[in-house]
């Protein structure tokens, strides 16, 4: 909490911004009502309409799981194979344009007016935008997808690279080296700059339009350079609603998955059983602690978890990079760097390329997937970042995440490519990604080959806990504050609603089926919201040159 | 008795705060006390104000529009809040601290069953606030 200056009746200065004058009141379609006890205070129809639509398509999925697997399991590939080179391109137009952000003179534009100070300190505000945004991907994928790429028998090797293994899985010494190197490009590419820059793209035009230009915090506010005040009719109500839609389904099938994989984590450490009760248990114990994030707000829940969940995560890389070899593993991690701005660009490029599997297969659906995803983890971004420059808040929005996802994939991946180098045969990497495919269980696998594997295999199961956590509350608070049209102080019940919503939408898929085509529906509506995107850069640049600099 | 009386204001519902505006603006009175009004919002554009200095400055001016009404002197002092929903109490807290108030005089509705659950904000504050606390109801 800051303080406000306390001079009689003159106004703190958080200094010149561009404020746009609409009619449009925040809260104005809202019902302010009692339910027996409950207060309410829900946008009208956003809320309901997204709701009701929602308890819909699990009702569909629940009753026609095989109908809704089909279509979606047919439309997601369909989508990310006649359009990669919309999306590859898009990604790329983001990264440019945030680049072009950053020694742009608009980067001197403060998000909150020209004096206003940010509201969080640099770890908090970091630890919150990761562990909301990339934490649990990086736990997933951190080991699986460098040793995918490595030794993937499936032929997905990005850009040709040839497979160090013959056909009995014997290593081939001289396709090592250029596998390895290969295998963290690709990676990296898939983590580094361009998925943060999705994310900044929509965080900033959140940012700018609530903080600067004085509108509601909702998705619909970034297009009001476009829009005009029809934003505030129906056209805006779809906008909240599909991103209300994508943020939930999105959260309440990764939470199935994820209790999933946990389930999987657990058997394979403790020999726990892989059960549907165990994995209902699992969701009903991260929603219930989401739960007491969301009730402690976002200073003493959500920040909190996210900083507790940022130093696990901090000693689990360093335990690694030690236990793997510091040396090698630091070399290792130049090497990447290195890679990764070598091939970046051939990796970016759609045309001409052979490797289909890799580029369609990954590429596209990566960003799909983190586009769909954007609406949710742009919002929370921009709710925490009043208050820094735009110079400020993309370098710290894009940059120095990427940094951290370019060691943290050098540092798992590397030592789990190390692992199958040194023993092909005897690798617990090697047997569960490369000879059968069992992704939950990568991480867990690349840690049996390291010291005090029982430790840090429960660190890592609790870990992929506590990212689902941070994923679910900061989600409910974005919900949340979407379904009641801006408002950030909505009565606490409307929080309690949509975090418990999530977790039983979240059980009702697992048990009934279609947590899959759910999730490939989330995946699909990643093409219309690249349109969206692009269309936020353009108004992203409007509302700039209209704000003051300096 | 009192020197600093310290009223919470909700200036999205300013409507409703009737009792306890009067009711403090009576005891500055009687006890040639000052006035504070406290306001707390976050960064976020809300129904009230577009950011936090148009916040304080609409809080102002309803200090000095009470002053003028009701014959007392008084002064405005904002609180930001990141979640207000969650940190309300600890800002007004906080506040009483800051501005050194020797009474709070604060609307509270009438309980009823969700405060089993959720402990009203004069509550709360009543029980952890060092100087005086006043709750009125309406």
């Amino acid at each position: 909490m800051t303080d406000i200056n306390t001079d009689q009746g003159i106004p703190a200065p958080e200094g010149a911004a561009d404020i746009i004058e609409t009619d449009y009141e925040i809260g104005q379609d809202n019902i302010e009502t009692k339910m027996g006890p409950i207060g309410l205070d829900i946008h009208n129809p956003v809320f309901l309409i997204s709701g009701l639509s929602i308890v819909a398509f699990v009702a569909y999925a629940l009753v026609a799981p095989g109908q809704a697997g089909e279509f979606f399991g047919w439309l997601r590939p369909a989508l990310t194979s006649n359009f990669d080179w919309f999306f590859l391109w898009s990604a790329n137009i983001f990264v440019l344009f945030c680049l072009f952000l950053i020694v742009s003179p608009w980067g001197s534009v403060r998000l909150g007016g020209r004096d206003a100070t940010p509201d969080y300190g640099y770890p908090g505000w970091f630890a919150m935008l990761f562990a909301a945004g990339m934490g649990i991907g990086l736990m997933f994928f951190g080991v699986l997808e460098p040793v995918y790429y490595f030794g993937t028998p499936w032929g997905d090797e990005p850009l040709g690279v040839v497979r160090p293994f013959t056909e009995d899985g014997a290593l081939i010494e001289e396709n090592v080296a250029e596998a390895r190197r290969m295998a963290l490009a690709a990676t990296s590419y898939h983590w580094a700059l361009h998925p943060w820059a999705i994310y900044a793209v929509v965080a900033l035009a959140l940012a700018l339009f609530t903080y600067n230009k004085g509108l509601p915090l909702t998705i619909r506010s970034a297009f009001y350079p476009i829009f005009g005040e029809r934003v505030w009719g129906w056209t805006g109500h779809i906008i909240d609603t599909l991103a209300v839609f994508a943020t939930l389904f999105g959260l309440a099938t990764s939470l199935g998955f994820g209790a999933q994989q946990a389930n999987a984590g657990l058997e394979y450490v403790y020999g726990l059983p892989n059960s549907i009760t165990v994995q209902v248990i699992l969701i009903i114990a991260i929603t219930a602690v989401a739960l007491i994030s969301v009730l402690r707000g976002l200073d003493g829940g959500v920040k909190v978890l996210s900083e507790i969940n940022m130093v696990i995560a901090l000693l689990l890389l360093v335990f690694v990079l030690v236990a793997a070899g510091a040396g090698t593993i630091l070399s290792e991690f130049g090497r990447g760097i290195l890679a990764y701005f070598q091939e970046v660009i051939p990796l970016s490029n759609p045309h001409g390329r052979e490797d289909t599997g890799y580029m369609q297969g990954w590429t596209a659906f990566y960003w799909a997937w983190w586009i769909s995803w954007s609406p949710f983890v742009g919002m929370f971004i921009a709710r925490v970042s009043r208050g820094r420059t735009v110079r400020e808040f993309v370098t710290c929005v894009l940059i120095i995440p990427s940094f951290v996802c370019l060691l943290w994939m050098a540092v798992f991946g590397g030592a789990a490519i190390e692992q199958v180098i040194a023993d092909p045969a005897g690798s617990a990497v090697k047997a569960q990604v490369i000879d059968s495919y069992n992704p939950p269980l990568s991480l867990f696998a690349m840690l049996e080959g390291l010291p005090f594997a029982a430790i840090t295999s429960t660190i890592g199961i609790i870990l992929v806990i506590v990212f689902f956590v941070t994923s679910s509350d900061s989600g409910s608070l974005v919900i949340d504050t979407i379904t009641a049209g801006g408002k950030v102080d909505a009565p606490m019940p409307q929080r309690v609603f949509w975090c418990t919503f999530e977790g039983l939408v979240a059980i009702a898929l697992l048990i009934g089926g279609g947590l899959g085509a759910l999730q490939a529906m989330v995946i699909s509506t990643g093409l219309p919201f690249t349109v969206i995107l692009l269309l936020i850069c353009v108004a992203i640049i409007k509302g700039l040159r209209a704000e003051p600099r300096g | 008795m009192f020197k600093k009386v310290m009223v919470p204001v909700d200036l999205t519902h300013r409507e409703k705060l009737t009792h306890s505006l009067q009711c403090a603006a009576d005891l500055a009175k009687l006890y040639e006390a000052s006035l504070v009004y406290v306001g707390v919002t976050s960064g976020v554009p809300s129904s009230v104000a577009h950011n936090p200095a148009e916040y304080q400055e609409k809080l102002a001016d309803f200090a000095k529009d009470k002053a003028a009404s009701l014959g007392i002197s008084s002064e405005a002092h904002t609180k930001m809040a990141h979640d207000p929903a969650t940190e309300i109490d600890d800002a007004l807290l906080e506040a009483a601290e800051e501005i050194g108030a020797d009474l709070i005089v604060m609307q509270s509705h009438v309980p009823g069953l969700m405060e089993y659950v959720w402990p009203s904000n004069g509550g709360k504050v009543a029980e952890h606030a060092k100087c005086s606390v006043l709750l009125v109801r309406g």
